[in-house]
């Protein structure tokens, strides 16, 4: 196994603090997924390919930024493993990376109007900055 | 002169892989009082058994230590072989050097240390060790089943065709169980009240079996061989020995707004009731909750339609005290409650069903007369999704439970199966994790719904079902396909886990029968005494003991009855001699013990004593029954003058094996 | 009753009316809100990944500034909820989590997860309850069929969040009933609307709500009520179809501080 791939391992379960091995693969929180139409991987696909160290397909996984951090498959998960946090760990690692934030400040003007709250520009950057 | 002799098993590489066994003989041997020191690859076979008989023997030996396996495993297997060699079986003392040594270490020096120190302490007990003669006690020749299931009903036949007596305890106003709301069962597709009525019918006719029911164990005393069970006969407001099932009161009584438990609550029955038609006893019983004369003290219209006099509004609660030698424990299972599962809309739609209320949807008996339509339109449900594992598997969801409930992949095979065979024209989906079908032409079957019956599985699960316009939106996953299926379903079926039936924690408390985390009984042995409790004289059948199918659930009810009739068929059990006896001279009569005994074995006796003045008085003091006395040692802790001990557990022997460890 | 009260920064801004109504109406209540001089942002977003110290630190000197005054922190925004009552939790539970923010904030003295969070909420329902409510309304919503908007963050992860039935809900019905409105219950009142994800993809946000509005309108909805300012956002600008206020200005309404529009 590539030694650093490993330690991309350990950094995204110390953030989750979840064992993956625990999931049974019943794809119920990707049933439960509002984005699900939007992504290339699932929230059971992202939590299987953190187990398997796949972190070649991960650097690249886009439907990160779909996700909407609604925790509905946390909370639906029948085995505690919480996929959100998984998706937001991963995230977190691709953000941390150089070159990986999804989001810079010039773009915002463009992507609000009148109306958007400070609460979705807040966790805009949160999510998709470091 | 003690002279013993210490056997140290290697137990094939269990012990001696991780246990220096030469070392630990060689040490022990230098014991004082050991005259022989030997290991042997497994102590417990033909030849090691003729070894420690040879032994005794040849060095005359005076008390015998084998270091092995658990005393639960092997002590009586090693008691019978020193009796067999002359010597008092209660001289043979075990360390256990596999389950507490080389199992739990991976060091070497350190696992052949300690069982250097615990073979020490079993010589040092030995030694003190004296001559145990077990007493005898009576077996009541009538045996007591719990639950009045398929499982509470087979085992009584069971015992009964013996030629014992057994009395059926049931909690409900009639046997039958859940068995008795199944439409089908699987893989035969045999009608479940065809095959159960007559067995119930059986039961309720048998000369040797006696039903109580609407009854419930309140208390239990005694032991193998003399259980007292005290038994609650509730008031049925109805003479049973007058009630003639005619069922005239079921149809004049006023009060029509009573959710029908048989149905799950799917209909309406009256106050007064026979839960269904071939209920046995087929006797009317009052619901006090709903019936407006209990309540209010007027109406009376069942009293006034029944020809033979048999309603009683005065009827109380009675109390019955019986003696069993036996107890068997069946008292089965329920689906676990689905209201934290609000993702799945039950209770908020009622389209949303559980499996069991199915069979009743698709029962002939049951409110729709067996034409499947669905409970909030009664239309013929065109699109049906079966959703599998709905709170079975789940670890830690805080709603669900760990296990695997078993029965649910097979009876939604049934299901799916019997509703495109009758209705061809009807779409059906099964979400599921896994489909495990290992029985006896199980796979064929659920093979057979994919294949002739074209159900649709689809391996995923459902994350949440939206009610709308009459429809139920099905949101779910296939992961074979990446896709997120979205089915607007007419019926969602859930295939709820199943959990032991509530009574079971009371009555495992009263039993001193010991339970699972999840409630369900605990066997003896989970492979070599699968239907006896831990608890002498309390015997398992069915779900109480983990999820199971009808074939199994029959199976295992045959096997604990064979179990009771070996028990009963004996005119005394061997007592065991390991009991409390009290030192009279220091004993100060203060009752500490009494409080504490479970089995109510202690009693007191005024005596005379001898006084140092030569006088003579009246002294109160403990006497303990060995009879029913189980040697649990809680009256020994309890006394504070130490007048209580435990034969072959004295506290010298106990104080003998502390000091032989901290040597 | 005196209670701290962190109104985030959304309600100084695009969520006035939440802030104001909230605050006649705790009046009205007998409940007074005191907002601490210099809170800070929250964050919006709870950070999942443990090692995500820095951005809690203002959920805690909110949460530290609340002990100090003896108070419990009540909460509006369903996000800034969600941040501080986890925060929270985590400061009491986390070792690490603890350690780390109290050696950086260095405050008068440490704070380990002491103070009680409401959400305005549960202010309603626990500490005032809907019998004294009920017993304030002057012009009872009669006849308005309601749904209850919950979204995500009010309600999960619901070990944590401890405010209701993370998947049948009932404060919000609760609450309307108490205001003399009809409560309409339909199912995709807690699934998400898109949040953040608006900025990122308007089209999936769009989805999202259009299946939340159709799903209330089938059920009887006549308009929407929710606590959180980027629901409201995502209902109003990528839906329309129904009505949305906030529950505080339903609030208002039934205790005679604002009229009915």
């Amino acid at each position: 196994m590539n030694d650093t791939y490993l330690e991309y391992q350990a950094e995204i379960l110390r953030m989750t603090d979840r064992d993956p091995k625990r999931c049974m693969i019943c794809g119920k929180c990707t049933a439960s997924c509002p984005a699900f139409s939007e992504m290339d991987f699932h929230p059971h696909q992202i939590v299987g390919m953190v187990e398997r160290c796949e972190f070649d397909v991960l650097e690249t996984v886009e439907g990160l930024w779909h996700c909407m951090s609604c925790m509905a498959c946390s909370e639906r998960c029948p085995r505690d493993v919480q996929p959100a946090r998984f998706m937001d760990a991963v995230r977190q690692w691709r953000i941390r990376k150089q070159g990986g934030e999804h989001l810079h400040p010039q773009q915002v003007p463009e992507k609000i109007d009148e109306a958007t709250p400070q609460q979705a520009i807040a966790a805009a950057f949160r999510k998709y900055r470091k | 002169m003690q002279r013993i002799g210490v056997f140290v098993c290697h137990c094939g590489t269990n012990i001696a892989a991780t246990v220096d066994v030469a070392q630990v003989a060689e040490t022990l041997g230098k014991e004082p009082g050991v005259v022989l020191a030997t290991d042997y690859p497994y102590m417990c076979s033909q030849s090691g058994q003729d070894m420690i008989e040879n032994a005794i023997r040849e060095q005359k030996l005076t008390g015998v230590v084998i270091c092995s396996c658990s005393p639960r495993m092997h002590e009586a297997t090693f008691r019978k072989t020193v009796a067999r060699a002359g010597l008092n079986p209660y001289l043979l003392e075990i360390a256990n050097v596999r389950e507490q040594c080389s199992w739990v270490h991976k060091d070497r020096e350190e696992a052949t240390q300690k069982a250097i120190i615990l073979g020490r302490a079993a010589i040092a007990k030995v030694t003190l060790n004296a001559p145990l003669v077990a007493g005898e006690s009576p077996v009541v020749k009538r045996a007591l089943v719990i639950g009045g299931g398929i499982a509470g009903i087979q085992t009584a036949l069971d015992i009964a065709d013996a030629g014992f007596e057994v009395d059926i305890v049931e909690k409900e106003a009639t046997i039958g169980g859940k068995m008795a709301q199944l439409d089908k069962t699987f893989p035969t597709l045999d009608c479940a009240a065809c095959i159960l009525t007559p067995k119930m019918v059986d039961a309720a006719q048998h000369e040797k079996i006696n039903i109580l029911s609407y009854s419930e164990v309140e208390a239990v005393g005694g032991f193998v061989g003399s259980f007292r069970v005290k038994i609650r006969r509730k008031a049925r407001y109805v003479d049973e020995t007058k009630c003639t099932g005619c069922g005239l009161c079921t149809e004049k009584c006023p009060q029509k707004a009573v959710p029908n438990p048989f149905n799950l609550g799917l209909d309406t029955r009256r106050a007064i009731a026979i839960p269904f038609a071939q209920a046995v006893p087929k006797v009317a019983y009052i619901d006090p909750n709903y019936c407006t004369m209990l309540k209010t003290g007027k109406c009376g219209v069942c009293s006034k339609v029944c020809t033979v006099g048999a309603i009683d509004y005065k009827q109380q609660d009675t109390l019955e005290e019986r003696e069993y030698g036996a107890i068997v424990a069946a008292t089965g299972y329920r689906p676990i409650s689905l209201e934290k599962y609000g993702e799945y809309a039950y209770g908020q739609s009622p389209d949303v069903v559980t499996s069991l209320e199915l069979e009743r949807l698709m029962n002939a008996a049951g409110p729709t007369g067996g034409t499947l339509l669905r409970p909030s339109d009664r239309t013929h449900p065109k699109t049906i999704v079966f959703v599998q594992c709905v709170g079975s598997r789940c670890e830690e969801d805080g709603r669900g439970k760990p296990y695997c409930s078993k029965i649910c992949c097979m009876y939604t095979a049934k299901h799916a199966m019997l509703i495109r065979e009758k209705y061809p024209d009807t779409e059906v989906y099964v979400f599921y994790i896994d489909v495990r079908t290992p029985g006896k032409n199980f796979d064929e079957f659920y093979r057979r719904a994919v294949e002739e019956y074209g159900v649709h599985y689809i391996t995923g699960q459902v994350g949440k079902i939206v009610p709308e316009n009459g429809k139920l939106l099905v949101q779910g996953s296939d992961l074979l396909a990446g896709m997120q299926p979205k089915i607007a379903a007419d019926l969602v079926v859930l295939a709820a886990a199943i959990e032991p039936d509530p009574s079971a924690r009371s009555l495992a408390t009263l039993l001193t029968a010991s339970m699972d985390t999840n409630d369900f009984f605990t066997e003896a042995h989970p492979k070599l005494r699968p239907v006896e409790s831990p608890t002498a004289g309390v015997f398992l059948s069915g779900a109480c003991q983990g999820p199971k199918d009808i074939p199994e659930t029959v199976a295992q009810a045959g096997a604990a009855a064979a179990k009771v009739i070996g028990l009963l068929s004996r005119d005394h059990i061997v007592c065991n001699p390991c009991v409390a006896t009290p030192n009279e001279q220091m004993c100060n009569g203060c009752s500490s013990c009494e409080k504490v005994c479970p089995y109510g074995a202690i009693t007191y006796a005024d005596k005379e004593f001898r006084m140092p003045d030569r006088t003579t008085a009246l002294r109160r003091v403990a006497q303990v029954n060995p009879a029913v006395c189980q040697g649990c040692g809680a009256c020994t802790v309890a006394c504070p003058s130490g007048a209580m001990d435990l034969l072959g557990f004295s506290n010298k022997q106990i104080m003998a094996e502390v000091d032989a460890i901290c040597r | 009753m005196t209670f701290r009260y962190y109104p985030g920064c959304t309600l100084k801004t695009k969520a006035r009316k939440l802030d104001e109504t909230a605050r006649r109406c705790a009046a009205a209540l007998g409940a007074e809100l005191v907002e601490p001089a210099d809170w800070q942002c929250c964050g919006a977003v709870y950070p999942m990944a443990k090692d995500e110290i820095a951005p809690k630190l203002s959920a805690v000197r909110a949460l530290a500034d609340a002990k100090a005054q003896g108070q419990e922190l009540v909460t509006l925004c369903a996000a800034c909820h969600n941040v501080l009552k986890r925060t929270n939790l985590d400061m009491a539970n986390d070792e690490h989590t603890r350690d780390a923010a109290n050696r950086y904030l260095q405050l008068p003295e440490a704070y380990s997860g002491e103070t009680t969070v409401l959400h305005y909420l549960e202010l309603l329902r626990d500490r005032i309850g809907w019998d004294a409510i009920r017993a304030k309304v002057t012009h009872p919503l009669t006849g308005r069929k309601i749904g209850a908007y919950y979204g995500c963050l009010l309600l999960r992860p619901a070990r944590e969040m401890q405010m209701d039935d993370a998947e049948n809900p009932t404060i919000i019905e609760d609450f309307l009933r108490a205001i003399g409105a009809e409560p309409v219950v339909y199912a995709m009142r807690n699934e998400c609307c898109g949040a953040y994800v608006t900025m990122e993809d308007r089209a999936a946000a769009k989805a999202r709500v259009e299946a939340i509005l159709q799903n209330a309108q089938a059920c009887g909805c006549e308009e929407l009520t929710t606590a959180c300012p980027l629901c409201l956002y995502n209902l109003r600008e990528n839906g329309g179809a129904l009505k949305v206020t906030y529950f505080t200005e339903l609030l208002a309404q039934a205790l005679g501080l604002e009229a009915a529009e």
